[in-house]
């Protein structure tokens, strides 16, 4: 394992040496990650190697059966989502990330709703939120017709940025985004990226998840690849190329036999 | 007739946001539907079956929908939510029966017999509520089992202690009349039977439709409704939203058996099996989608009037009551294609 220099100020979020089972199934064993401010750090892997079961720990939906979770270099098990969010770690889930029925603006503030009056008379101001959700959005470049339609109505990419902007406003520190390009053609895919990357530049530690090697290298400080529930490469940007990424992503000698078996 | 049509006020387009024009946010909203369609059936038995014009009449279509409309709007919430409850029907008559036995066998103050029958109907809820959430068991089943269990449970315990299917008397024990006054009082005024339940119905779907657009816990049932990963995902408390659906349906059991006990006096132990259907349908009627996450109190409510409107208007227009089920099958189907054209040219635009 090659870890980074020591000599790194405490990461926003490091895990270290964490596994995770469910049963008798191993899902996660011995990775480690850190996620440092104004940097995007990528996990890529195949589907089952992992990367659901490592974010979910770092998001607080799941917790770990070993190893250590440090959040601010303290050590921390989050024992539910809302406090993974009230230390900062915003997650952005490729397929969950909104509610597709509900207003663009009851989305927004899903969960962090801003109220007025007292007691039990306590109601959304729901003025405030059509106006705040439309402006953080627009400081984003998402202009929308109606910030009252429902986000089902949509693009994918702008889904994923209504999310992110979400994130963002609430404070994150660190952004957890679960495959967001996953499900997107290369335009949407590639205004998901641009906002990664306005997220990083505004201060935020990011973790990319992705199966795409080209995305992950556009963007990518570091870059973990996990396969079977292990690391399988640990790199920063300056000792990985694209084409070497491709190749462990791609499934590297496997890739080679497959081809030689394929060959006619 | 001007004064009677004000009972179906359009609750929507409270929005004061200037965005889009007031018909079009009347139009997107799920009780759209519904609304026509009860204007529709209004002037088709208006037409056609004469006793139905009279005020009267329509102060009894008005008491038959609130007494399924009181149940609808919770069961709508619920629904919007993403749950089920088909133990909602017997649930009621079980309030009733703990009310007058427990008033009965232990010869206590009414008061005391309807706030158990209330601790009871809540933890009915809570129960459902709680095994649906901690096993992830659907809800049809778990209350399936619930309506079973309840259906049973209501016949057995009469039997047992009165010997027969029906609760004993408790019209002149200590408070009852106080709380006759409170849930099934009524008044004449220029001939017409004004029932307090239509109003106390009337006023469970404000509060509802207040919860549901102006509050926290509002946008908590659309989302948990909507997707409950994603909402717990942001922090929505989803276990305690769903457990206290159920239990907004274990109150409005609990509130419909108290009239039915204080307006019938003794309770048959058989009555409620079915009702539990009336109410979803009158929930999907009103625009409440079966997979949940989108609905509203007002289309609930908009949808036990147009339950309550075919019941009487069937007998009005003096045709055989059998046609009832028949009609209201009919109606089903049609309002649930009208809400979907709604839905789909509302998401066009």
């Amino acid at each position: 394992m090659t870890a980074d220099d020591t000599s790194a100020p405490t990461a926003l979020v490091e895990v270290q040496d964490i596994g995770k089972h469910y049963g008798a199934i191993r899902a996660l064993e011995g990775v480690s990650l850190r996620v440092n401010a104004g940097e995007i750090t990528c996990v890529l892997g195949d589907n089952g190697a992992g990367k659901s079961t490592l974010i979910k720990i770092m998001s607080g939906l799941h917790q770990h059966s070993e190893g250590v979770l440090r959040v601010d270099g303290e050590e921390t098990t989050f024992s539910s989502p809302r406090e993974a969010l009230d230390r900062g770690i915003a997650t952005v889930y490729q397929d969950l990330a909104v509610v597709p029925l509900m207003e663009v603006w009851r989305n927004f503030f899903l969960g962090s709703e801003i109220r007025k009056g007292f007691g039990p008379v306590k109601m959304l101001d729901s003025d405030r939120m059509r106006r705040t959700a439309r402006e953080e959005l627009a400081k984003m470049g998402i202009e929308l017709a109606d910030i009252d339609q429902p986000v089902g109505q949509l693009s994918g990419g702008q889904r994923q940025c209504v999310a992110i902007a979400r994130a963002v406003y609430f404070g994150a520190r660190v952004l957890i985004l679960d495959e967001p390009t996953a499900a997107l053609g290369v335009k949407q895919s590639g205004v998901v990226l641009k906002y990664t990357a306005m997220a990083r530049d505004a201060g935020l530690g990011v973790v990319f998840i992705t199966h795409n090697p080209h995305h992950a290298h556009l963007i990518g400080d570091h870059f973990v690849v996990l396969k079977l529930g292990r690391t399988n490469l640990d790199a920063g940007r300056a000792d990985v190329t694209l084409d070497q990424l491709t190749q462990e992503m791609a499934g590297g000698d496997e890739l080679g036999t497959l081809e030689h078996e394929l060959r006619r | 007739m001007s004064t009677t049509v004000k009972a179906e006020p359009a609750q929507p387009g409270q929005d004061d946001q200037p965005r889009r024009p007031v018909w079009r946010r009347l139009f997107i909203r799920p009780e759209a539907g519904s609304l026509v369609g009860a204007v529709a059936i209004f002037v088709f038995f208006f037409a056609t079956a004469a006793p139905f014009r009279q005020l009267d009449s329509f102060a009894t279509v008005l008491y038959t929908a609130a007494v399924l409309g009181i149940m609808a709007v919770a069961v709508g919430l619920l629904m919007i939510g993403g749950e089920f409850d088909l133990s909602a029907g017997v649930a009621v008559t079980t309030s009733a029966i703990a009310a007058a036995t427990i008033t009965y066998q232990f010869t206590l103050n009414v008061w005391v017999g309807v706030f158990a029958a209330l601790g009871v109907s809540l933890a009915i809820g809570f129960f459902n509520g709680y095994v649906v959430i901690k096993t992830g068991i659907p809800s049809f089943l778990v209350t399936l089992g619930m309506l079973l269990m309840l259906q049973g449970a209501n016949l057995a315990v009469t039997r047992l202690v009165t010997g027969t299917v029906s609760t004993q008397r408790i019209s002149d024990m200590d408070g009852y009349a106080a709380l006759e006054a409170i849930f099934a009082s009524e008044w004449t005024i220029g001939g017409v039977r004004i029932r307090v339940l239509v109003l106390w119905w009337l006023l469970f779907v404000a509060i509802a439709t207040w919860v549901l657009l102006r509050t926290r816990i509002g946008n908590w049932i659309f989302a948990v409704g909507g997707n409950k990963d994603s909402a717990r995902a942001v922090g929505v408390p989803v276990a305690r939203v769903k457990i206290g659906l159920y239990m907004t349906v274990g109150f409005a059991a609990w509130f419909v058996g108290m009239h039915l006990l204080f307006s019938l006096h003794t309770i048959q132990a058989g009555e409620g099996v079915g009702k539990e259907f009336e109410y979803i349908i009158a929930a999907v009627i009103g625009g409440c989608l079966l997979t949940g996450g989108y609905g509203s109190a007002v289309g609930a409510a908009m949808g036990a009037f147009i339950f309550g409107m075919t019941n009487q208007g069937i007998v009005y227009a003096g045709w055989n009551p059998d046609w009832y089920y028949t009609f209201l099958g009919a109606m089903l189907l049609l309002a649930t294609l009208l809400n979907m054209y709604v839905r789909r040219s509302a998401a066009k635009r």
